[in-house]
């Protein structure tokens, strides 16, 4: 092929070369996107500008200026319910700490409880028990229809003005006695047995920890057998053995090293000693999210086990499989599917809503750093930033762990 | 065979049929079905006595205390004189309290049938959105409603709202002739008309218009009780709806820049709880305003609750629209509509069909979210509940009375709600598609 050809086959074929104009950046798709997004660059630019400019402006009129010091500054306020040490000298940067921490505490004790009482609640309202699973629809519509934070209201006015107080459970002869000797519940909240932990009880908890090892190894190891040979080991009890037996007996071996000790209704005339105190507050907001929560959780349960069509029961009975093992190997791994990630959103929910903490008196980060922080120093910009960092955090880690586990049990298709 | 039939020689074989007798006691009836629904086996019989006990329990201490509940007293003391010890409810402090439960404690009590009227209307005004078998003419009052709702609870002068609404029945008309040629130039079009015309309009209604109205004016600090509650509820949802179909739309577009907009936005403000959004509008949105302006506490929740549920409503509509079948898409764009033509004509009439009933369970979570507002000092349900009520040295004490009303109203409200998302999701099962 010659020069020439080329030349004579570019004119017939190739479009005429063509001039940019003004108009295709309205008219012509390929450069109008480009349009828009330059409007909406210049429209967002302004937004930030004008609301940058008038926060500079009123910040300027009222003597204020952007600063987070006040994070090192003595907090001046007492926290009851804490779980690292602190009292008023220390700093609002402390302070917030404890909040990150209580919210955490109350937000994991309220995940297991809902999950638990979820999964109770949405069995039983697939029993063929007909006044059971009424009863269960009567519990999740009650539950879901009306506001937690009524409820967090509720279960705290229980605590408070329902139980007695602490005096009742004191002195010789006392109106209440402890429940099982161990338990006080008062209008304080609940006072519990605090573990004592003596020499040699390292050991007993060493053991604990190895013994869940040693329990999954055996099971691996029935498994493996399992699979390799076709020889079935029990599974049930021996699991529990092995993760019961051996801390007991060395847990007696030792001498009893880890001891209770329970409140004290002799100790002192005016409250009871020695425990732990689980306060009220949270007790109203960890109770409320759980069952409120729960209610959620049981409609997620419910729609998982029923979205297991019931040709994979018949067919695992045809195969000979025991109801037990029918609903562990066969019915469970394929509702989880459906289960999981609306639960883990439900998490998300009692995080965030664990922030109702302060309608009670709970003091999560919302309570410290939100409340009574900024009403100290005044720094509202600063606080509500800091407090949204906070829950922006916790939320896109707990997503991303459920990507994760979404994309570990995503049927694998070919 | 057939001549054996009539004079069988075996003498067994029946010659007639048995008559049917009734099947045995404990195969029909109620026993039988207590039988097979209560007590199939040992551990089902045991959950239905435990079952039982726990409903015998509830209802022993509940029925007693409301059916001995009084409620002509005027003070918690003198409940308890009447009652002498006896378990009881003292429902005197609704009979008493009720106008400040709904209304809040400073709305004026002869203005009690403005927002009554407006509660009215918003079922005509709801209705035909709610159920697509009534005329498509009644749309025109759903239309009008906000405007007249404003009017009736906030009283003042009339211009304002029909100032408003001239605004937007400009906007609208601006936008049907320009829209035709071209969507951008009807949208922006419509923009810059509504605002000329809401300038000019401002610029007539005299200053002191307010005091010479017809109703007179209330100002939104005086708002509270569970009318709070319905009308952050109602005007929350009613506005996401369409910003939240923005930012579905947003987030699928091909447009980098815009796309990215909608998903910072989108899963910012899922990631934070509402009540930290509430303290943004009370203490730190005012920063944000110009300096000389003064917006309402009232209108600053209602912009950061619209916002906080528009991100939600814009997760389901995303949702939507990722269960229509490409097809549809691709359908539109054979046609040769554009992106504006083939969205309002083809995917979002599916797509919004499809997401009904989880925008609705958004609008119930959203209503009872609305208690919320009661932790920033303004006065709901809850709030005048926990405050005023509570408080006063009548009703110190009165807790369950008071909280099991709430609890029953939000209850009735959330309840209904969800059984027309239900019903909708019946019916709109067989014929989506």
């Amino acid at each position: 092929m010659s020069h020439g050809d080329l030349s004579f086959m570019s004119t017939l074929t190739d479009p005429p070369k063509e001039q940019f104009r003004l108009s295709m950046l309205v008219n012509d798709t390929r450069y109008r996107s480009l349009t828009f997004q330059a409007i909406a660059a210049l429209v967002l630019a302004l937004a930030i500008w004008y609301l940058g400019n008038n926060l500079i402006q009123n910040l300027r009129a009222a003597g204020l200026n952007i600063s987070y010091d006040f994070l090192g500054d003595r907090s001046g306020y007492d926290i009851n319910q804490r779980l690292i040490e602190y009292d008023s000298q220390s700093s609002h940067a402390s302070a917030a700490l404890v909040g990150i921490l209580n919210t955490l505490l109350v937000a994991v004790l309220a995940c297991i409880t809902a999950t638990i009482f979820g999964v109770i609640a949405g069995v039983l309202r697939l029993s063929n028990n007909w006044l059971v699973s009424k009863l269960m629809a009567v519990y999740v519509e009650i539950f879901r229809n009306i506001p937690v934070l009524i409820w967090i209201i509720i279960i705290f006015t229980i605590m408070t003005a329902v139980m007695p107080g602490a005096r009742a459970y004191l002195g010789e002869n006392p109106e209440r006695e402890l429940v099982f000797g161990l338990f006080a519940f008062t209008n304080r909240g609940i006072y519990a047995p605090a573990p004592v932990w003596n020499d040699g009880s390292m050991i007993v908890v060493a053991v604990f920890f190895v013994s869940i090892f040693a329990m999954f190894a055996y099971r691996r190891y029935a498994t493996k057998l399992l699979y390799d040979t076709g020889k079935l080991l029990p599974m049930g009890w021996p699991s529990l053995a092995i993760l019961i037996l051996p801390t007991v007996i060395i847990f007696f071996l030792l001498g009893q090293p880890i001891g209770l000790d329970a409140p004290d209704p002799l100790a002192n005339r005016f409250n009871l000693r020695g425990g732990i105190q689980i306060g009220a507050p949270l007790i109203a907001l960890w109770f409320a999210l759980s069952i409120y929560t729960g209610a959620f959780i049981a409609e997620n349960v419910r729609a998982g086990i029923q979205a297991v069509s019931s040709g994979q029961t018949e067919a695992a009975a045809a195969l000979g499989l025991r109801p037990g093992r029918i609903m562990n190997l066969v019915v469970l791994p394929q509702a989880l599917r459906v289960i999981i990630p609306p639960l883990i959103s439900n998490f998300l929910n009692i995080t965030k809503n664990s922030s109702l903490a302060i309608a009670v008196g709970y003091a999560d980060i919302t309570a410290t750093l939100g409340g009574i922080t900024l009403n100290q120093t005044g720094r509202a910009i600063e606080c509500v930033l800091l407090l949204m960092l906070f829950y922006l955090t916790a939320s896109l880690l707990i997503s991303m762990g459920m990507n994760l586990y979404n994309a570990s049990v995503k049927l694998k298709e070919r | 065979m057939s001549d054996n039939k009539n004079n069988n020689p075996i003498a067994f074989v029946a010659t007639s049929v048995i008559p049917e007798s009734p099947p045995p006691a404990r195969e029909t009836g109620i026993y039988k079905w207590v039988r097979e629904n209560l007590f199939s086996n040992i551990p089902n019989g045991i959950l239905t006595l435990v079952a039982i006990a726990v409903l015998y329990k509830v209802l022993s201490s509940t029925l007693p205390w409301i059916l001995n509940g009084i409620w002509t007293t005027s003070s918690l003391a003198e409940c308890r004189e009447v009652l002498q010890g006896k378990t009881g409810a003292c429902f005197s402090v609704l009979a008493e309290r009720w106008q400040q439960l709904l209304y809040g404690f400073k709305y004026p009590e002869e203005e009690y049938w403005r927002p009554n009227l407006a509660l009215i209307l918003l079922f005509f005004a709801m209705a035909p959105v709610l159920f697509f078998d009534l005329p498509r003419k009644l749309l025109g009052f759903t239309v009008i409603y906000p405007f007249l709702a404003f009017w009736l609870i906030w009283g003042g002068s009339i211009m304002v709202p029909i100032v408003a609404m001239l605004g937007f029945a400009a906007a609208a008309v601006v936008f049907q002739k320009l829209g035709k040629g071209s969507f951008a130039a009807g949208f922006f079009g419509a923009i810059v008309s509504a605002l000329v015309i809401w300038k000019i309009g401002g610029m007539l209604i005299p200053e002191n218009a307010s005091e010479t109205a017809m109703l007179t004016a209330v100002p939104s600090r005086d708002l509270g009780g569970f009318m709070l509650n319905m009308m952050l509820g109602v005007t929350c949802v009613s506005l996401s709806v369409p910003l939240g179909i923005a930012l579905a739309l947003g987030r699928q577009s091909s447009m980098p820049l815009i796309k990215w907009i909608c998903v910072v936005f989108i899963e910012f403000v899922r990631g934070v709880p509402l009540i930290t959004l509430l303290f943004v509008a009370s203490v730190m949105l005012s920063y944000f305003f110009p300096p000389d302006a003064t917006v309402d506490l009232f209108l600053r929740v209602v912009i950061m609750i619209t916002l906080f549920s528009a991100a939600y409503i814009a997760e389901v509509i995303r949702g939507g629209l990722a269960a229509l079948p490409k097809g549809q898409y691709e359908a539109a764009d054979s046609l040769g509509l554009d992106y504006p033509q083939a969205m309002r004509l083809i995917i979002l009439p599916q797509a919004l069909k499809i997401s009904i009933p989880g925008i609705v369970n958004v609008a119930v979570g959203l209503f009872k979210d609305t208690t919320l507002v009661s932790v920033i000092s303004m006065f709901d349900l809850v709030g005048m509940i926990r405050g005023p009520v509570l408080a006063s040295t009548e009703w110190n004490g009165v807790y369950w009375e008071l909280l099991g009303f709430a609890a029953a109203l939000f209850f009735v409200v959330c309840y209904g709600i969800s059984q027309y998302s239900q019903w909708l999701e019946r019916r709109l099962a067989t014929g989506h598609r």
